[in-house]
């Protein structure tokens, strides 16, 4: 990325949030005026205005400056949630990282046996309609039963969300070399696992990286469901789970505590692209 | 590194901690800290870490448990976590849980038991304002918009409400779904809401009201005891696997000690509030520290006094706990064999030798000051 490309999309995120801001502020400064409806009419808005329900941007802002004891030591509210987030990374991580080697493997193995694509695609998209609350017991009951912390029932939680994306989209993407390719590579008399490893898995980058980003979004959020669900010590979703019970006379906490987690969900992102940006853009420079 | 050099260390270790065992007394005096091997156990709270459950953290933090040849783990509840659940498929060695949901469990036919009723009474409110002129009576409840969390929350309300003669469902606008805060009855969309009076009666007390400029006080509000009103059912209790219980000695012998070390834990919260509070903050509370305080206290009312002894089965509330399971449905009958007085009793006469009052007759509730948002 040029300097210049890089200042213009910094730009772009600054201009964005302000406008984000803005908008926030003038439709709680608009309910405020109107008792929550639309001027000039009897329509109520979907959203209250009160500072329990949206509280002042500034007031969020400020609170995560505040101090808030965490166990033996008091933190900023920010350094309290980095903390939380940084052992959420953690679970998603591992989610992620089990996440892609199984959905690679599923991928693998229905490209190698046609009968497998025909009998698994289906169990896999059904996977995906099963609900989390539904799992969430079922996993950490056996994680505990092997004598695993609940941290592993977490990262497996997340693992069940991210192989999906990757499963899915590795198999077209591990398809998708043309025809006449791998006619050339039958003619090198290359084996089936050199052409998956020359040709297939490299064409496949394109279809992969795009999955990869959707699996480490949702590692996050498997993880948070899973922290919230089974119950952890530490963690953003505890977090969340603590500050919502306060929610009635804390508002700006759980905010706070929600834009972590976003900003979490960013951050695995921007990881992902760092990534497809040294195995695919660079390595074209250096072909070039 | 060398394998050789790496099986010494191993022999080496081995034989030190070997020689360590080795050392300690034959005759373990039960309580005195004075172990030929530590029992490795897990406790499944229902909720996150809170006073609710101080005793337990007080039995960990204060080496109460260590004392018992116990290393507990304390494992804290989430949304999806229900802790007789967790007992009875054998992921965890004990659960606290209210007694009538894991009645219904019980009924089940899943091997659960309780062997130390903790809490003598109920902690569950019904509050309005006090201007709605629902006051104290659940009759009052009639036409009015109810709450309650649902979930199994609900049946001392439905009961207290029967009882009242609100028993036509059209008397009572709605019973309606309300969530683990108080939003609903500050915004006035219900018009008495169910409370803990450990947890959400506080939070109430905890927000600005905006007509002063200070916060509610509780002058403000009114509240319906279930106490009161002979419908209050029996709430947390520790469980044991009562399999376990009857086919292996040494799940027996972990549970009394498990069982007089968590009392005691709830003993040293009795009479060390502030150090309790200390331990739950400690242990990772994040909903600060007068709530923390305000929680302690009332849990304290809600054990002590045990006229009984602690720990033990209160006949009468158990009676009033069945009586109201079944006229609501949420039993078929009495379940049999679902509470044991055996381990309490045995706790409570080494408490007493070792001069530690087990009905707590003589504690005093404090008076605590909350703050805004419970810090």
């Amino acid at each position: 990325m040029t300097k210049r490309k890089a200042f213009r999309t910094a730009f772009t995120v600054l201009v964005t949030l302000v406008l984000l801001v803005l908008l926030w502020e003038g439709y709680k400064w608009m309910g405020q005026q109107t008792d929550d409806h639309w001027p000039g009419t009897q329509f109520g808005l979907p959203v209250s205005t009160n500072d329990l329900t949206m509280p002042h941007s500034g007031d969020i802002f400020n609170e995560l400056t505040e101090e808030i004891r965490a166990g033996r030591e008091t933190l900023p509210l920010t350094v309290y949630l980095a903390k939380k987030a940084a052992f959420t990374f953690l679970e998603a991580a591992i989610g992620f990282s089990l996440g892609v080697i199984v959905g690679l493997m599923l991928a693998i193995f229905m490209l190698r046996w046609r009968f497998a694509e025909r009998g698994f695609l289906p169990w896999i998209n059904v996977s995906q309609t099963v609900p989390l609350i539904a799992l969430a017991p079922i996993v950490v009951t056996w994680a505990r039963l092997q004598g695993y912390p609940d941290m592993v029932g977490i990262s497996l939680i997340a693992t069940y969300l991210t192989f999906f994306p990757v499963a899915v989209s590795g198999l077209r993407g591990l398809q998708s070399p043309d025809s006449s390719d791998i006619e050339l590579m039958h003619s090198y008399a290359a084996s089936w696992s050199s052409t998956l490893i020359k040709l297939r898995l490299p064409a496949a980058r394109p279809f992969l990286f795009p999955a990869f980003k959707l699996a480490a979004t949702l590692s996050v959020v498997g993880a948070i469901v899973g922290e919230i669900s089974i119950g952890t010590k530490t963690g953003l979703g505890r977090a969340i789970l603590d500050f919502s019970m306060r929610y009635a006379v804390w508002p700006e906490r759980l905010y706070s505590s929600v834009i972590a987690a976003s900003l979490l969900g960013l951050f695995v992102f921007g990881l992902v692209n760092a990534a497809e940006w040294l195995v695919i853009k660079r390595g074209r420079e250096v072909l070039k | 590194m060398n394998k050789r050099f790496t099986r010494g260390v191993v022999a080496l270790v081995a034989a030190v901690s070997l020689l360590a065992t080795a050392c300690g007394s034959d005759e373990a005096a039960v309580g005195s800290g004075d172990c030929d091997s530590v029992d490795s156990v897990s406790l499944q709270l229902q909720w996150v870490t809170q006073a609710q459950f101080a005793g337990y953290f007080a039995a960990v933090d204060r080496g109460i448990y260590n004392d018992y040849c116990l290393d507990v783990t304390v494992l804290e509840g989430g949304v999806d976590i229900v802790p007789q659940q967790q007992l009875a498929s054998g992921a965890v060695d004990f659960a606290i849980s209210w007694v009538p949901k894991a009645l219904v469990n019980v009924e089940q036919g899943e091997p659960l038991k309780i062997v130390a009723q903790v809490f003598q009474r109920s902690g569950t409110l019904q509050v309005s304002w006090a201007d709605s002129g629902i006051g104290s009576d659940p009759a009052n409840l009639a036409g009015k918009k109810v709450g309650t969390w649902g979930w199994g929350n609900e049946f001392e309300l439905i009961a207290g409400l029967r009882k009242a003669g609100v028993t036509d469902p059209d008397n009572i606008d709605e019973l309606i779904g309300q969530s683990f805060d108080m939003m609903a009855l500050l915004s006035g969309e219900i018009d008495a809401a169910q409370a803990m009076t450990y947890n959400e009666y506080a939070q109430v007390l905890e927000a600005m009201n905006p007509a002063t400029g200070e916060l509610y006080k509780a002058s403000d509000l009114s509240v319906i005891d279930w106490n009161d009103q002979g419908t209050a059912m029996l709430q947390d209790a520790i469980w044991a696997n009562s399999d376990k219980l009857a086919s292996d000695d040494n799940y027996r012998d972990i549970t009394t000690r498990f069982v007089e070390a968590s009392l005691q834990g709830w003993a040293h919260c009795r009479d060390n509030a502030d150090d309790c509070v200390d331990i739950v903050l400690n242990n990772g509370s994040a909903l600060g520290e007068s709530h923390q305080a305000w929680q302690m206290n009332e849990i304290n009312r809600l054990i002590w006094p045990s006229p009984g002894g602690v720990g033990m089965m209160d006949q009468d509330l158990w009676d009033q706990t069945i009586s109201v399971s079944t006229d609501t449905g949420l039993l078929a009958g009495e379940p049999d064999g679902a509470w044991t007085n055996e381990f309490a009793e045995a706790a409570n006469e080494n408490m007493k030798k070792n001069g530690r009052s087990t009905t707590g007759s003589g504690w005093q509730p404090k008076q605590i000051t909350l703050n805004e948002g419970g810090m």
